[in-house]
């Protein structure tokens, strides 16, 4: 038999290529309605009267009045309402949908709606802190006199998934009675238990069927929900299809993104060594705490990064503020982590007056060695290994040297990184309990599960995965699109769990359905079996926070034009241990897209509000790397099979991002010799460098 | 409101309709040629292109009126060619199919490239695809997709 990791050509590549895959706005329905939302203009304060044009007969609104169940979006966090009551937390916030058959018509209307408010001071500086963790391991922070200790801060800006296809959903009424949302998303059951919990209604009253998605990274997680609720809520009381798809401005301007971060380092020196670290991360969740807590754990989590650091004082909060809520976005609070810290081991070594390099390999993180949160690193870890390959091929060391001239503007930065597969802690035990069934029917075998192909290439991942156990053609294995009158909950499609978690579950459904695979028709049922050594306290951060990690080194070359400070990229390398990679090619589009997000983050893509006010409103303002923009990548990939995943897989989706903004903004810092503390490196931010900065 | 008359995917229509119109508009909802994507409606990220007499153009920003009396291919047109066919399996072989939403406008991209420079420079390439954006794959793969195109058109071109 071939090994799994050998390529095949993906399974939706024909109908993606030709145009025929069905996105949410391609999807046409008898009668159909159109709705646009109606959205606040202020950052806070009361509505005092609503004053709608006389609507045409046919043309509805829908508000928080005629939400049958409860007000909230059910997601980790539950307040986020589904339409406003009237307080308003952050500009754009839903007021109402206005919804009719002429979408222009629908359009004119909305724009003649009056909404006067009582306006209040709203709040943007992070002072009100609404979740604040912490943990120590070993003794914490406990500086001695006359101990070396040296502190340095770190910003991260906003960053947008600017996904190529927009939010959009569409809600249909079955039998009378039975709600259908047929949408872009990442979570199918999500998006029904937020249904149920909207609706009031038992569960078989609800269905969700995921329609191709055109990109997600974490935007399609907890925010379908939303729209997915108000849309119900409308389908209810209209009894009509109904569509809801967002133009890119609204879309830009009122979904969550990635949550801007400062972080505080402070490192106890002996010896040349850090033997202790305080961390102080805050993070701006927006107007709603949503999924910011899960995003601070994961980042606080991963405060000593790719290194073991004995003693470690970890804090962290989520700030509240009047701006548009934050949420996932593809590395979720890692991306900001492993910006801050893999810059301050590097000025560390820089003010000891040790070579970085030396020093960061002096630290690595080795099998054995304790976790940040107490956890143990169980299985091997070959980040050394890994390291020398990324110098061989990239020539790392020569470029280092050649570079450091004085009239040079090139560059070249490494960054060592890491991100735990899964969710956090005991989540899939305790949460999220994924369940999978797997199907034969005479010849043909079928996968029952909820998890979302968004391009990472799942459908073509899982058929391969249960045809090789079962040792049949791909072509007899089928994986429809999700639809939760059919498929079990396996869980969202987050958290580079996919092929780890929930692949593990269908490879075991699939031996055991090879023993019996001579019966007829048959269904096998399994759940997720945590590995008996995991455990993880979640009130004080103790224990294993994941049950396995993926490893990964980037370097990249870059040039920095001398008079507009332009940043040209000329190459990446980038070496990754995933375990096993379940089809090569899709694991080298992953790292391939990954790392563009995560270089952009630290280098291109700009956001930021002004008084609650998003400045980037669509792709104009909004920079993302073009062909143009992007040099080579290359891609290897390590071996490294985790007992527990499928043929030892582990997690791939999120790990190719959180490496490439610490990469860059390092081979920015030796092209302009000054030290760089904030992401984007933008060419105004390297001006400022240039002329106050130090080396 | 007016009668005009255009070639569509190699055949002669006429629609009665209001010219100022996006041609994104007319070809989803009139004509349900939905493989035209909308990613932006303002001309920056090429999921809407369509080739306009063999040359690649955002069709959300080109009124109907601009097209009177002109040839027009959307995907579904052009992937009944032989180069279609052929650069559909270079994407598919390369790796250069993620979440699919820029891929049409990316064959449409190609195609527009290939047809007035049958072997670009990788530079080339880049600057061909720049009005394309992509957010799934990086670009990588989605040149490799065309220098495989390259090699396996040959004489198509
Ligand atoms: S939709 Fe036309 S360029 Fe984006
Ligand atoms: S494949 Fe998703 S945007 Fe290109």
């Amino acid at each position: 038999m071939k090994d799994i990791s050998q390529s095949i050509n993906k399974v939706d590549n024909d109908e993606k290529i030709s145009g025929k895959a069905k996105y949410v706005a391609d999807i046409k329905m008898e009668g159909m309605l159109h709705a646009l939302t109606l959205r606040a203009t202020i950052a806070k304060g009361e509505i005092v009267e609503i004053i709608y044009p006389k609507l045409p007969e046919g043309y509805f609104v829908v508000d928080y009045k005629d939400i049958p169940g409860k007000n909230i979006v059910k997601v980790i966090f539950d307040d986020m309402p589904i339409f406003t009551t009237g307080k308003i937390t952050y500009l754009h916030e839903p007021i109402a949908l206005l919804i009719g058959p002429d979408k222009f018509l629908v359009n004119e209307l909305l724009k003649q709606v009056k909404v006067t408010y009582k306006e209040e001071k709203p709040l943007f500086d992070w002072v009100d802190s609404v979740i604040h963790y912490e943990f120590k391991k070993g003794e914490g922070f406990k500086p001695k006199k006359g101990d070396i200790i040296i502190e340095k801060s770190y910003e991260t800006s906003y960053q947008e998934q600017l996904y190529i296809e927009t939010q959009g959903m569409i809600g249909y009424m079955e039998d009378n009675e039975k709600i259908t949302l047929v949408g872009s998303i990442q979570c199918p059951y999500y998006v029904k238990n937020a249904l149920v919990q909207a609706l009031d209604v038992e569960d078989k009253l609800v269905r969700v069927i995921q329609a191709t998605v055109g990109g997600a990274f974490g935007g399609k997680e907890e925010f379908p929900s939303l729209i997915a609720c108000q849309l119900a809520v409308a389908v209810k009381k209209i009894k009509k299809p109904i569509r809801l798809i967002y133009e890119r401005e609204e879309d830009i301007l009122s979904t969550t993104k990635r949550h801007p971060s400062k972080t505080t380092l402070k490192a106890l020196m002996r010896n040349d060594k850090i033997i202790s670290l305080a961390v102080k991360v805050g993070l701006d969740g927006g107007a709603n705490i949503g999924l910011s807590g899960v995003v601070l754990s994961r980042a606080l989590i991963a405060s000593s990064g790719a290194y073991t650091i004995d003693n470690l004082d970890v804090q962290g909060d989520v700030f509240r503020t009047n701006t548009v809520p934050n949420g996932a976005f593809r590395g979720f609070g890692a991306p900001q982590m492993m910006f801050a810290i893999e810059m301050f081991v590097d000025h560390v070594a820089k003010k000891i007056g040790k070579d970085p390099f030396k020093f960061r390999v002096e630290h690595l993180a080795k099998q054995g060695d304790y976790t940040s949160t107490m956890g143990l690193y169980r299985d091997p870890i070959l980040l050394e290994d890994m390291i020398n390959k990324a110098m061989e091929v990239s020539d790392y060391k020569t470029k280092r040297k050649l570079f450091d001239q004085k009239d040079s503007y090139k560059g070249i930065g490494m960054s060592i990184f890491f991100h735990g597969c899964g969710f956090t802690g005991s989540g899939e035990k305790n949460h999220i309990k994924a369940k999978v069934k797997l199907k034969k029917q005479g010849d043909s075998v079928e996968i029952l599960i909820a998890a979302v192909d968004m391009g990472q290439g799942v459908k073509t991942s899982f058929r391969k995965l249960v045809a090789h156990i079962l040792d049949i053609e791909i072509e007899r294995v089928i994986f429809n699109n999700p639809d939760t009158d059919y498929v079990s909950d396996s869980g969202p499609t987050v958290a580079s769990r996919t092929m780890m978690i929930v692949g593990g579950i269908v490879a075991r459904c699939a031996k055991e359905m090879k023993e019996r695979f001579s019966e007829e028709n048959f269904i096998v049922e399994k759940v997720y079996e945590q590995p008996s050594y995991i455990e993880f306290d979640e009130a004080t951060f103790t224990g294993d926070a994941y049950p396995a990690y993926s490893w990964g080194v980037n370097v990249v070359e870059v040039e920095v034009d001398p008079v507009t400070y332009q940043v040209k990229l000329h190459k990446t390398w980038s070496v990754y241990d995933v375990g096993k990679a379940i089809d090569e090619r899709m694991v080298y589009g992953q790292a391939d897209g990954g790392l563009a997000q995560g270089l952009a983050y630290g280098y291109l893509e700009v956001m930021n509000h002004k008084d609650g006010k998003i400045m980037q409103k669509n792709m104009t303002d909004y920079i993302i790397p073009t062909a143009m923009d992007m040099p080579p990548m290359e891609t290897y990939l390590f071996d490294n099979p985790y007992a527990y995943g499928p043929y030892g897989a582990k997690g791939v989706g999120e790990l190719s991002l959180v490496g490439g903004a610490p990469a860059v903004a390092k081979a920015i810092e030796q092209a302009i010799k000054r030290q760089v503390y904030k992401i984007p490196v933008t060419p105004e931010y390297i001006m400022e460098l240039v002329n106050n900065g130090k080396d | 409101m007016a009668k005009i008359n255009f070639k569509l995917n190699e055949e002669f229509v006429e629609i009665d309709t209001d010219l100022n119109r996006r041609l994104l508009d007319v070809l989803r909802d009139d004509f349900s040629l939905t493989g035209v994507k909308e990613g932006c409606g303002e001309g920056e990220c090429g999921a809407c292109a369509v080739l306009l007499d063999h040359r690649i153009i955002n069709s959300c920003s080109t009124p109907l009126a601009n097209v009177i009396g002109k040839e027009v291919m959307t995907i579904e047109g052009f992937s009944k060619t032989k180069r279609y066919e052929t650069i559909k399996e270079a994407f598919a072989e390369a790796g250069g199919v993620q979440c699919g939403f820029c891929t049409p406008g990316m064959i449409i991209a190609t195609e527009s490239l290939l047809n007035k420079n049958p072997h670009p420079t990788d530079f080339e390439i880049k600057i061909g695809l720049s009005g394309n954006l992509c957010r799934c794959t990086g670009y990588n793969l989605i040149v490799e997709a065309v220098k495989e195109a390259i090699k396996r058109g040959e004489g198509l071109w």
